[in-house]
C-alpha cells in the first residue's frame, strides 16, 4: 500500500505539482503552453500516432487470426510448440530486441539482406529512415510482443465451452463461420484488453527510438517521440523539469483515461 | 454429444479443406520463422569474426563459425572496459532481485488483505490498484525520477529497487488467488482455534500461495530485468548501470554504427551479438524451464480464477 502511494500516486501528484508550477510558483498551464509551443511537439504527436495506429491495427488483426489457427490445430505438441516458438522472442523485451533488430536491419551483416535490398534498402542508414520507421518500430514490439498476447487469446479461446462449439458445427458453419460469429464475439473483452494496453503502452514509445537513434548516430531523431522528448527536456541542455514533467502528464492522462475506461466499462475485471 | 456422432455432419468438400489446411499450415510455418530466425541468427552470430558475419565470402548467414571465434569474442567482451559487462550484471541481479524480494513481501500481503478483510477504502483502494496496473510502467518513469530528485535518491541503488518493487500486477494476481482460492471457513477455523491474525496469515495462508508467489516473483523479474527507462534515466554513470542499459552503451563503442570513437578496445559486431545473448540469458532461462507454467499464468493474470 505504501509503495502504491510512493511510487504511483506520489510521482503523479508530484508531476503535476510542477507541470503547473515554475521556480516554486504557480504558473498555470504555462508550462503545457511552452510544450505545445515547441516545434518539436507535434511532429512527436504525429510519430508516435503512426506508429500506434500501425501496431494496433496489425496487433489485433494477426493475434486474432493467429490465435483462432493454432487454437483449430488438432495435433497437441503442434499447437504447444508453436505458441511455446511465438512466445520466446518474449524475453528479448526491452533494449535488447532493438538490438538484435539493429542487426537484421543492418543490410551488410542482416540474414535477410536480400528481402531489405529487394525493398530497395542498400545500407542501415537508408533502412532507418524516417519514413520507414513506424513500420520498423511496429515490427519490433510485434516480434517480442505478439506471442504472449496470442497465448492470452488462445486461453480466452479454450474458455469457450465446447457445447457452443458443436452446436456451431452441427448447425452447419465453418471454421470461418465459427470464428466470425462465435469466437470473435466472445473474445470480445480480451481484444478490448489488449487494444487498451497497447495503445497506452504504445503511446511510450521510448526505448526504440531511443537505441536506434543511438545506434543511426541521429538519423533517427533524439526527439523521435513525447518520452524522448519529455526525457531531453529534463536532460538535454535545457534541463526543464517543469517542461518535462508537462509532458509526462500528458502522457499520464492518456494511459489513466484509458485505463479507467477499461476498469469502469470493460467489465473483464472484477472489482466486487 | 459424442465424437462419434460428429462425423455424420457434413462438411467442405475434401479440395476445398486441403487447401484450407495447406494454407492454415503455411501462415503457421511463416510466423514460427518470423518469430524463430531472428533468434538462430543471434545464436549463431557470435561464433562468427566480423569479416565471416558479414557473408562477403560467401559465409551462409546460418552457419556455425567455429568455437574458437567463440572464445575469441567473449575473451574480448570480458575484457572490455575491465569487464564492466561483470559490473552491469551484477547490478542487474542486485536490482532485480532485492525488488523481487521486497515484491514479494508487500504485494502478497496487500493482495491477501484486499481479498480476505473488510477494511475502509478498500474498494477505492482496489479500483486504484487495478488503474495504476494498466497504467504502462514507462508513464511513471519520468514522474518518479523527478519525485526521487527532490527526495535525493537518483543514483542510488534505492532509487531502482523500490519503483521495481512497486508491482501493482502482482497484487492483482494476489487479490485475485486469494479470493477465488482461499476459504473465509478455513481461516475461521484457525482463528477459533485461538490463532492471532498474523499467525493466521503465515501459517495457512501464505503455504496455500506458492503458486501465486511464484508467478508474481516471475513476472516482476522479467519485468525489471527488461526494464529499461527507470534504470536509464535514475542511474546515471556507467558503473551503476543495469546490462539492458549497458548494452545499449555498448553501441557507442561499435565502429560500425559509431565510426567516430577512437577508443583503442572497440566491440565488433559479433561481440554485440554476444552480449545482446547474455544480457537476455537469465530470462530466456526462466522462459524455457517454465514455460507451461507460464501459459497459465498470463492467462491468469486476466482471467478471474
Amino acid at each position: 500500500m505504501l509503495l502504491l502511494l510512493a511510487f504511483g500516486i506520489g510521482p503523479m501528484l508530484y508531476a503535476l505539482y510542477l507541470a503547473f508550477t515554475k521556480h516554486g510558483s504557480f504558473v498555470a498551464f504555462d508550462n503545457f503552453i511552452k510544450v505545445f509551443g515547441d516545434f518539436r511537439f507535434f511532429p512527436a504527436v504525429q510519430h508516435v500516432a503512426q506508429f500506434v495506429a500501425i501496431w494496433l491495427a496489425s496487433l489485433v488483426v494477426l493475434v486474432v487470426v493467429l490465435a483462432l489457427i493454432v487454437h483449430a490445430v488438432r495435433v497437441r505438441w503442434v499447437s504447444a510448440t508453436t505458441r511455446f516458438l511465438y512466445y520466446i522472442p518474449g524475453a528479448f523485451a526491452g533494449s535488447a530486441s532493438v538490438m538484435l533488430w539493429l542487426f537484421l536491419l543492418d543490410p551488410s551483416v542482416s540474414p535477410i539482406a536480400v528481402l531489405i535490398k529487394q525493398l530497395g534498402f542498400d545500407s542501415f542508414i537508408t533502412t532507418v529512415a524516417q519514413p520507414n520507421l513506424p513500420v520498423i518500430f511496429t515490427i519490433i514490439a510485434f516480434w517480442a510482443g505478439a506471442g504472449g498476447w496470442i497465448i492470452i487469446m488462445y486461453g480466452a479461446l479454450n474458455t469457450i465451452s465446447s457445447d457452443v462449439m458443436e452446436a456451431a458445427r452441427i448447425d452447419g458453419a465453418g471454421p470461418f463461420k465459427t470464428a466470425w460469429y462465435i469466437q470473435i464475439p466472445l473474445m470480445r473483452k480480451w481484444i478490448a484488453y489488449m487494444v487498451i494496453v497497447s495503445l497506452a503502452a504504445g503511446s511510450q514509445l521510448f526505448v526504440e527510438p531511443r537505441v536506434l537513434s543511438q545506434a543511426s548516430r541521429g538519423v533517427v531523431p533524439k526527439d523521435y517521440s513525447l518520452n524522448q522528448l519529455a526525457y531531453q527536456f529534463a536532460f538535454g541542455t535545457q534541463s526543464d523539469y517543469n517542461g518535462s514533467a508537462a509532458i509526462s502528464i500528458l502522457l499520464l492522462v492518456v494511459a489513466t483515461g484509458l485505463a479507467a475506461i477499461f476498469v469502469f466499462r470493460g467489465g473483464l475485471f472484477d472489482r466486487d | 454429444m459424442t465424437a462419434t456422432s460428429l462425423r455424420v455432419v457434413p462438411s467442405a468438400p475434401a479440395p476445398a479443406r486441403w487447401l484450407g489446411r495447406v494454407l492454415v499450415i503455411a501462415v503457421l510455418v511463416f510466423f514460427a520463422v518470423f518469430f524463430v530466425l531472428p533468434l538462430a541468427w543471434l545464436l549463431l552470430a557470435p561464433t562468427k569474426s566480423e569479416t565471416a558475419l558479414d557473408g562477403l565470402h560467401g559465409e551462409l548467414p546460418f552457419s556455425f563459425g567455429s568455437f574458437g571465434q567463440l572464445a575469441e569474442n567473449w575473451n574480448n567482451l570480458v575484457q572490455f572496459q575491465h569487464g564492466i559487462i561483470w559490473t552491469w550484471l551484477g547490478n542487474s541481479v542486485l536490482y532485480s532481485g532485492v525488488a523481487l524480494v521486497l515484491t514479494i513481501l508487500v504485494t502478497i500481503p496487500a493482495g491477501y488483505a484486499l481479498a480476505m478483510t473488510t477494511f475502509k477504502f478498500r474498494r477505492l483502494v482496489l479500483i486504484t490498484t487495478l488503474m495504476v496496473m494498466l497504467i504502462p510502467n514507462t508513464a511513471l518513469a519520468l514522474p518518479i525520477f523527478l519525485e526521487l530528485t527532490t527526495v535525493h535518491l537518483v543514483g542510488t541503488a534505492l532509487a531502482v529497487i523500490l519503483p521495481f518493487s512497486f508491482f501493482p500486477f502482482g497484487v492483482y494476481l494476489a487479490y485475485i488467488y486469494f479470493s477465488t482460492t482461499m476459504s473465509h471457513d478455513l481461516l475461521d477455523a484457525a482463528r477459533i482455534d485461538g490463532a492471532g491474525e498474523l499467525l493466521v496469515f503465515t501459517r495457512i495462508a501464505m503455504p496455500l500461495a506458492t503458486p501465486v508467489i511464484a508467478l508474481v516473483g516471475f513476472f516482476n523479474f522479467v519485468n525489471n530485468w527488461n526494464n529499461y527507462f527507470l534504470p536509464f534515466i535514475t542511474q546515471p554513470g556507467s558503473r551503476k548501470m543495469p546490462v539492458q542499459v549497458g548494452l545499449a552503451e555498448l553501441i557507442s563503442n561499435t565502429p560500425v554504427f559509431n565510426p567516430t570513437n577512437i577508443a583503442s578496445l572497440t566491440i565488433s559486431l559479433p561481440q554485440l551479438a554476444l552480449a545482446t545473448l547474455i544480457s537476455v540469458a537469465p530470462v530466456l532461462i526462466v522462459f524455457l524451464f517454465s514455460q507451461r507454467f507460464l501459459v497459465s499464468g498470463l492467462t491468469a493474470g486476466a482471467t478471474k480464477g
